[in-house]
C-alpha cells in the first residue's frame, strides 16, 4: 500500500477521498488553486500544495504542476477525482511515466471508450448490446441526416466526445434536423475542439441505469446497478440503487454486459457501464442498450456503496497498489436501498441557474451521509462547480430509504445563496418517484409543479419576522415593556419578489402578536422553546439583511432597510443636474448612445475648474438638454438617460 | 435579610384588595387607551390617507424592535380643554434606539393638528427636563402647527412656555446631549425653530415643512401666493436653505435615518454603580394588588410591597428599630443598587432624623434613592411641636432636596402636607415621579381641609352668639371634601403633569428599574449638602 497519495481534485470528492485514504492510514496532499487555499478538502489534507490561479486551467488541469507536486511531497499516487483529470489519457501516461501510478484505468482504456463511436464499436464486438444508431466517420449534413431517416425519429444527436449533455439535441421531426446538427456541432467544438457526432434512436420512456464495475486490468466484477433517470438536462438530480422494478434475470443480463465490456478493455479501477434502458414496458433483459462508460469513480458512487457495504474508494486504492480484486462476484450482494441527492447552489426559479454566495449557515441533518466538499463560512464561488453536497440515504426497502431521504432533506440547512433543496424535496415527495414510476422525462413533465413557489406560509413568515426582529432568543424581563398600550413595530420582509409587511406586539419577554397581510399568529415561549401558534418554531438563519427559515422547504427573507430601498429610489433618477453655475465645456455623448457607469458625459468649466459629470449608471443617453459652450445654471438639467424599467 | 411575607395569599382580604385595585386600574386602563387613539378615527384616517404612520407608530419604528418605552404623561391633559388634547397631542417617553436610550418627544397630529396646549408645552418642558437631567438624547418627532392659538395666553409668554423648548434645546446641545429633529409634518412658527435649533435635522420629502410662517400668513402679509412644498418642503431645506440635513423618502426611511444618527453618536458618560445579577423577587409582584389595602386609611406594611419589588425580596434593612415609622434600607432592583425609603406610618422626629440619616448614607456611597410614598405627614399635636418635629423634618427635607443622587419616587398611597416634601415630592424634583391608581394627592385630606374650613367658621358664628346646627356643618363640608376626592385623583394630578404617569402597581419593579437605568446614564455628582437644623 502507498504510504502517501496525492488527490488531483477538490470539493466533496477531495474529502471523500481523503477520508478513506485516512482511515487506510495513507498519508494525504491536497492541491489547491489560490482561491481554494483555505477550503475544506485543504484542511482536511496533511499537506497542501498550492497550484496556481483560480481557474481550473490554472489549476487543477495543469498536470505536470500535480506530478511536480506529487514528487515533491513524496506520493506514490495520484487519485484524480471526478472531472477534472481524471479522464486525460494523456495525463495517465505523463503520471505513469515519472514512476507514479494512477489511481484509475490506463491510458488506453480511457481512450478506448473515450470516443463513443469507437466504444460503441468496441462493445459491439464484445457482444454487448448498442442502442441502433450511426457512428460513421462521414460527418456530411446529408450523411448523417439520412442515417438519422434510417435510424428512425425520434434521434438524438451527441458530440462523439462529449459528456455533461454538451453537443447533445434531441430531434423529434426530420425538418428540424439540419438546425439542431448546426447547433450541437457548434457546441461540440467550442466544448471539445472536436465537432463529431453520432446519431442514436432515442428511447421513448427512457431510463437512465448503469452498473458499477470494478476491474484490476483482466478480471472484472459488477457491484449492481444504480438507477439515475431523475435527470433534468441530462444532469442527474437523484440517484438510487437498486434499480425500482429491476429483475434477476435483467439484472444479471445487465451485470454480465458491464462486465464483458470492463473486460473487453482490460479495464483497472472503478468504472460505470451506462445503459439506456426502455422503460415503456417493464423492465425486460432485451430492453437495455450500451451508451457509455466513464472511466472513473462516478459522483453517484456512495448509492452503491449504501447497499454493497464496500468503500470503492478503498478498493481503488488497494487495486491501484496492486492488490487483486478484493472480492469476488459472488461474495457481492445488495442489501437495502439508497438513494442520493445533490445540493446544489442554484437558482431554480430562475432557469436552475448556477448561483454563488457565502455559505452563511451549512448544517446536514445526523442521520444521513452527507458528502460536503464546504463548510459554514465557505465560499459557493464562480470558478467550480456549484454543489453543495451529497445527501445519501440507505434504507432496508426503497420506501424507507425515500423517507429517509425527504427527512434528511428537510433537516438540511443552507444559508447564505440559494439553493435546489426546496426542489429536492419535492421531487422525493413526487408519487410517481415514489411508485418508483421513474423515467428521464420525469423532471421536464412536471416541472412546473417541481419548482413553483410556494407562497410562503403564515407561520414561515411570522418566524422570519421573529428572527428579523431579534426576538426569537430569550428576551430580556423588559422586552416590549411599556405602561399601558403596546407598541406595534412594523417590519417588510421580502421574497419571491413579494413584500410582507409583518407588524409585531411584543406583550412581554416570551410572547410576541405577528400580524401578516392574512392572519395574526401568535408567537410563544414555553420551556425555553418558541412556538408560534403551538407549533415549534422551525430553525431559521439570520444575519444582516436576510433570515432563512428552515421549513420544508426552506425560505430565504429579505429584511427591507429602508435605508437601502430610499437609495435605491434615488438613482431612479435620470437627470444629470449641473452642480454649480458654469459654462458647458464639451459634450461627450448624443442621444441614443449606450453609456456605462463612470463615463464621462458633459465637461463644466466653473471656477477656473473642469468638471466631469459621469454617468452614476449604465444606460442609454435619451437627450442631450444643453450644447457646448452654454453657460448653465446650478441644478440645470444636463443630460437625460432613459428610464429603467422595474425589474422584480 | 429577606423579608418574610405574612400574607395570605388566599384571603378574603387578599382578594377584596384585587378586586378593588382592578376597579381603579381597569379606569385608568380606560384613560389610557382612550388617549393612545388621540384624535380619533377620522383624524386618524386622515393622516394616513397622506401616507402618514401614526404618530405611536413612528415612535416605534423608531425604536429597536421590541425594547422597552417608558412613556411619561401618558394620561396628560386628561378631562382638560373639554378632551380635547388627548395625552397634551405629544407622545413622549424613554426608548432605545440602537441600544441606546433616548427621550423620543413626537407630536400628534390628528390632536389639533399637533398644536400646543398648556399641557403640550408642559409635557414637551418635562421630557426634555428628564433628558437633561438623565443626559438622554433627543428625538422630536415633529408635526405640529405651533402654539394653539386659542390659549396663546397660557403657552406663548411665561418663563416655562414655548421658547422654553428651544432654550433647552440650545443648552442641551451645549452639554453634549444630541438634538435630533424628524420633520414628519408641519413645524409652522415658533415650531420651525425644534428642527432650527436641533444639532441634525431630518425631513420627509413632500411632508415635512418648516416655516415661520405658513402660506395664508405670507399671502396676508405680503400678499406672496406660495405653495407649502415650495416655501418650506424637504426639497427646500435640504437643497436651498440648509435648514434640514437629510432628505428622506418617507416617514420609515426618515425614521431609519434617524437610527443611523444616533448609531453614529459617540460614547457617553454614565453613572459608576456596582451592578450585581438581576434576581426576581422571591414574591410575585401580581400579589401587590391583594396586598395593599382597598382603602389608604388601612395601615399595613409597607415591606410586603418591598418584598415585590426589589431583588430576591431582599432588604438590608437600616435602623430597623429606630423611627419605625420609615423604612430605610438596601436593596437592588434588576442588579441596580438603591436606597429605599418608605413610609409605614405619620412621620415622627425620629423617623425624619432617620430618613435624613439614611440620605446621608447613600449619597455618600452614590446610591440612587427610591421613595415609597405613603404618608398622612409629620404628626402633629404639642408634644411633638415642642420636641421640635419641624426641625427634624426640616432636616428631611434639606437631605432629600439637596443630595445629588438620583431620586425616584413612587407614590403607593397618600401624598398628603409636608409629608410629600420630606419624601421627594414632585417640587423636590425626582427624575421621575410615579404614581398608582389608588394614590391621592392633596394638601391634606378633605375631611381635614374641611374639618379645619368648619371648625374656622363655627368659631366665627359662636363668637358672634350665634349657633350652627350639625346638619348645617356637614353641608358646608361636603363641597370641600368633594373637592379634594376630585383634585386628589391621580387622573386629575396626571392630566396636570404633577407626575410622569400612572403605573400599574405589578409593573413598580420595571418601571423603577426603567427609571433607574435611565438616571445611571448620567454621572452622579458629589453632594453637597444644605446647613442642617440640628
Amino acid at each position: 500500500m502507498f504510504d502517501t497519495i496525492l488527490i488531483a481534485n477538490r470539493g466533496e470528492i477531495a474529502c471523500r477521498v481523503i477520508r478513506t485514504a485516512r482511515a487506510m492510514g495513507v498519508t494525504t496532499v491536497a492541491v489547491h488553486s489560490d482561491v481554494d487555499a483555505g477550503a475544506a478538502h485543504v484542511a482536511m489534507g496533511d499537506r497542501a500544495v498550492s497550484l496556481g490561479g483560480a481557474s481550473p486551467a490554472e489549476s487543477y488541469l495543469r498536470g505536470e504542476a500535480i506530478i511536480e507536486a506529487a514528487l515533491a511531497t513524496g506520493a506514490q499516487a495520484i487519485h484524480p477525482g471526478y472531472g477534472f483529470l481524471s479522464e486525460n489519457p494523456d495525463f495517465v501516461e505523463a503520471v505513469e511515466a515519472t514512476g507514479l501510478v494512477f489511481i484509475g484505468p490506463s491510458a488506453s482504456a480511457i481512450r478506448k471508450m473515450g470516443l463513443k463511436d469507437a466504444a460503441k464499436r468496441l462493445m459491439e464486438e464484445a457482444g454487448v448490446p448498442v442502442v441502433p444508431g450511426y457512428l460513421g466517420d462521414d460527418q456530411d449534413a446529408g450523411t448523417l441526416a439520412a442515417e438519422a431517416a434510417t435510424i428512425g425519429y425520434p434521434v438524438l444527436i451527441k458530440a462523439v466526445a462529449g459528456g455533461g449533455g454538451k453537443g447533445m439535441r434531441l430531434v423529434e421531426r426530420e425538418g428540424d434536423f439540419a438546425d439542431a446538427l448546426k447547433s450541437a456541432k457548434g457546441e461540440a467544438r467550442t466544448a471539445f475542439g472536436n465537432d463529431a457526432v453520432l446519431i442514436e434512436k432515442f428511447v421513448t420512456r427512457p431510463r437512465h441505469i448503469e452498473v458499477q464495475v470494478f476491474g484490476d486490468g483482466t478480471r472484472a466484477v459488477h457491484l449492481f446497478e444504480r438507477d439515475c433517470s431523475l435527470q433534468r438536462r441530462h444532469q442527474k438530480v437523484i440517484e438510487e440503487a437498486p434499480a425500482p422494478g429491476m429483475t434477476p434475470e435483467m439484472r444479471t443480463a445487465m451485470g454480465d454486459a458491464a462486465v464483458r465490456a470492463a473486460e473487453a478493455i482490460g479495464y483497472a479501477g472503478a468504472g460505470t457501464i451506462e445503459f439506456i434502458v426502455d422503460g415503456s414496458r417493464g423492465l425486460r433483459p432485451d430492453g437495455f442498450w450500451f451508451m457509455e462508460m466513464n472511466t472513473r469513480l462516478q459522483v453517484e458512487h456512495p448509492v452503491t456503496e449504501a447497499i454493497t457495504g464496500v468503500d470503492l474508494v478503498e478498493w481503488q486504492l488497494r487495486v491501484a497498489a496492486g492488490e487483486p480484486l478484493p472480492a469476488r462476484q459472488e461474495d457481492l450482494s445488495i442489501s437495502g436501498h439508497a438513494f442520493e441527492a445533490r445540493l446544489y447552489a442554484e437558482d431554480v426559479p430562475a432557469g436552475f441557474l448556477p448561483a454563488t454566495g457565502r455559505l452563511s449557515h451549512l448544517e446536514f441533518p445526523a442521520d444521513a451521509r452527507c458528502d460536503s466538499g464546504v463548510r459554514g463560512g465557505d465560499v459557493i464561488s464562480p470558478h467550480y462547480d456549484p454543489m453543495i453536497a451529497k445527501i445519501i440515504t440507505h434504507g432496508p426497502t426503497r420506501a424507507i430509504a425515500l423517507r429517509k431521504l425527504s427527512r434528511a432533506l428537510a433537516g438540511t440547512q443552507v444559508a447564505g445563496t440559494v439553493t435546489n433543496l426546496a426542489f429536492l424535496s419535492r421531487l422525493a415527495a413526487h408519487p410517481g418517484f415514489a411508485a418508483g414510476e421513474v423515467d428521464t422525462g420525469l423532471i421536464a413533465r412536471d416541472l412546473d409543479a417541481l419548482t413553483a413557489l410556494d407562497a410562503a406560509h403564515q407561520r414561515v413568515v411570522a418566524r422570519a419576522a421573529l428572527a428579523a426582529a431579534g426576538l426569537d432568543g430569550d428576551n430580556g424581563w423588559d422586552a416590549g415593556f411599556t405602561l399601558w398600550q403596546p407598541l406595534a413595530r412594523r417590519i417588510t420582509l421580502s421574497t419571491g419578489g413579494t413584500e410582507i409587511d409583518c407588524t409585531l406586539r411584543v406583550g412581554g419577554p416570551h410572547s410576541v402578536e405577528i400580524a401578516l397581510p392574512e392572519a395574526t399568529s401568535l408567537a410563544e415561549r414555553r420551556g425555553g422553546i418558541w412556538r408560534i401558534d403551538g407549533e415549534p418554531a422551525a430553525p431559521v438563519h439570520a444575519e444582516r439583511g436576510r433570515v432563512t427559515v428552515f421549513a420544508a422547504p426552506a425560505v430565504a427573507f429579505d429584511v427591507i432597510d429602508p435605508l437601502e430601498r430610499a437609495a435605491a429610489a434615488a438613482t431612479g433618477d435620470s437627470l444629470t443636474l449641473a452642480p454649480m453655475p458654469g459654462r458647458v465645456v464639451s459634450v461627450a455623448v448624443e442621444a441614443g448612445q449606450n453609456v456605462v457607469e463612470g463615463q464621462r458625459l458633459v465637461v463644466l468649466e466653473a471656477m477656473k475648474m473642469e468638471h466631469a459629470m459621469t454617468a452614476w449608471r449604465d444606460g442609454t443617453v435619451a437627450e442631450v438638454l444643453v450644447t457646448e459652450g452654454a453657460q448653465v445654471e446650478a441644478g440645470a438639467p444636463l443630460i437625460r438617460l432613459e428610464e429603467v424599467e422595474e425589474t422584480a | 435579610m429577606k423579608i418574610a411575607s405574612q400574607i395570605l395569599t388566599g384571603s378574603e382580604d387578599f382578594a377584596r384588595n384585587r378586586a378593588a385595585h382592578m376597579d381603579a386600574l381597569h379606569e385608568i386602563q380606560q384613560a389610557a387607551a382612550q388617549a393612545a387613539e388621540g384624535g380619533g378615527a377620522k383624524a386618524r384616517q386622515r393622516h394616513l390617507d397622506r401616507g402618514k404612520m401614526l404618530p405611536r407608530e413612528r415612535v416605534a419604528n423608531l425604536l429597536d424592535a421590541g425594547t422597552p418605552f417608558l412613556e411619561i404623561g401618558a394620561t396628560a391633559a386628561h378631562g382638560l380643554y373639554d378632551g380635547a388634547a388627548p395625552a397634551a397631542g405629544v407622545i413622549a417617553g424613554i426608548g432605545l434606539v440602537q441600544g441606546r436610550q433616548v427621550m423620543v418627544v413626537c407630536n400628534d397630529a390628528t390632536v389639533k393638528g399637533g398644536t400646543y396646549y398648556p399641557m403640550s408645552v408642559k409635557k414637551h418642558l418635562r421630557a426634555q427636563e428628564i433628558a437633561e437631567e438623565n443626559r438622554l438624547p433627543c428625538l422630536y418627532l415633529v408635526d405640529s402647527g405651533g402654539a394653539n392659538l386659542p390659549n396663546q395666553d397660557e403657552v406663548f409668554p411665561d418663563r416655562d412656555h414655548f421658547g422654553r423648548i428651544f432654550y433647552n434645546q440650545a443648552r442641551m446641545s451645549a452639554k453634549g446631549i444630541a438634538q435630533i429633529a424628524v420633520v414628519m409634518g408641519s413645524c409652522t412658527a415658533g415650531g420651525a425653530y425644534v428642527p432650527a435649533m436641533s444639532d441634525v435635522t431630518i425631513i420627509v420629502k413632500e411632508q415635512g415643512t418648516i416655516f415661520l410662517a405658513g402660506p395664508p400668513l405670507v399671502k396676508a402679509a405680503t400678499g406672496e401666493v406660495v405653495s407649502a412644498e415650495d416655501l418650506g418642503g424637504g426639497d427646500v431645506h435640504t437643497r436651498l436653505s440648509g435648514v434640514a440635513d437629510y432628505l428622506a423618502e418617507d416617514d420609515a426611511h426618515a425614521l431609519a435615518l434617524a437610527r443611523r444618527a444616533v448609531g453614529s453618536l459617540g460614547p457617553d458618560r454614565s453613572a459608576v454603580v456596582d451592578l450585581q445579577s438581576p434576581e426576581a423577587p422571591a414574591y410575585d409582584p401580581d400579589e401587590i394588588l391583594g396586598v395593599v389595602p382597598d382603602r389608604l386609611t388601612t395601615p399595613y406594611d409597607i415591606r410586603e410591597v418591598i418584598a415585590r419589588i426589589v431583588d430576591g425580596s431582599r432588604l438590608d434593612e437600616f435602623k430597623p428599630r429606630f423611627g419605625e415609622t420609615l423604612v430605610t434600607g438596601f436593596a437592588h432592583v434588576e442588579g441596580m443598587p438603591v436606597g429605599i425609603i418608605a413610609n409605614n406610618g405619620v412621620l415622627f422626629s425620629e423617623s425624619a432624623q432617620k430618613g435624613a440619616h439614611f440620605v446621608e448614607l447613600c449619597s455618600q456611597r452614590r446610591i440612587p434613592l427610591v421613595f415609597l410614598q405613603n404618608i398622612t405627614g409629620f404628626m402633629v399635636g404639642r408634644k411633638y411641636e415642642n420636641e421640635g418635629i419641624a426641625r427634624h423634618g426640616a432636616k428631611m427635607v434639606t437631605a432629600v432636596a439637596t443630595t445629588s443622587v438620583p431620586k425616584i419616587t413612587l407614590l403607593v398611597g397618600g401624598s398628603f402636607g409636608a409629608g410629600n416634601y420630606g419624601m421627594s415630592g414632585r417640587a423636590y424634583q425626582p427624575r421621575f415621579l410615579w404614581t398608582w391608581p389608588n394614590s391621592r394627592i392633596s394638601v391634606m385630606g378633605g375631611p381635614q381641609a374641611a374639618g379645619v374650613l368648619a371648625t374656622v367658621k363655627r368659631d366665627a358664628i359662636e363668637r358672634a352668639g350665634g349657633s350652627w346646627s350639625e346638619e348645617d356643618e356637614a353641608e358646608f363640608k361636603r363641597p370641600t371634601i368633594e373637592m379634594f376626592e376630585r383634585q386628589s385623583h391621580p387622573l386629575y394630578a396626571s392630566a396636570r403633569l404633577w407626575d410622569d404617569g400612572i403605573v400599574d402597581p405589578r409593573k413598580s419593579r420595571a418601571v423603577l428599574a426603567l427609571s433607574l437605568r435611565a438616571a445611571l446614564n448620567a454621572p452622579i455628582e458629589e453632594t453637597r449638602f444644605g446647613v442642617f437644623r440640628m
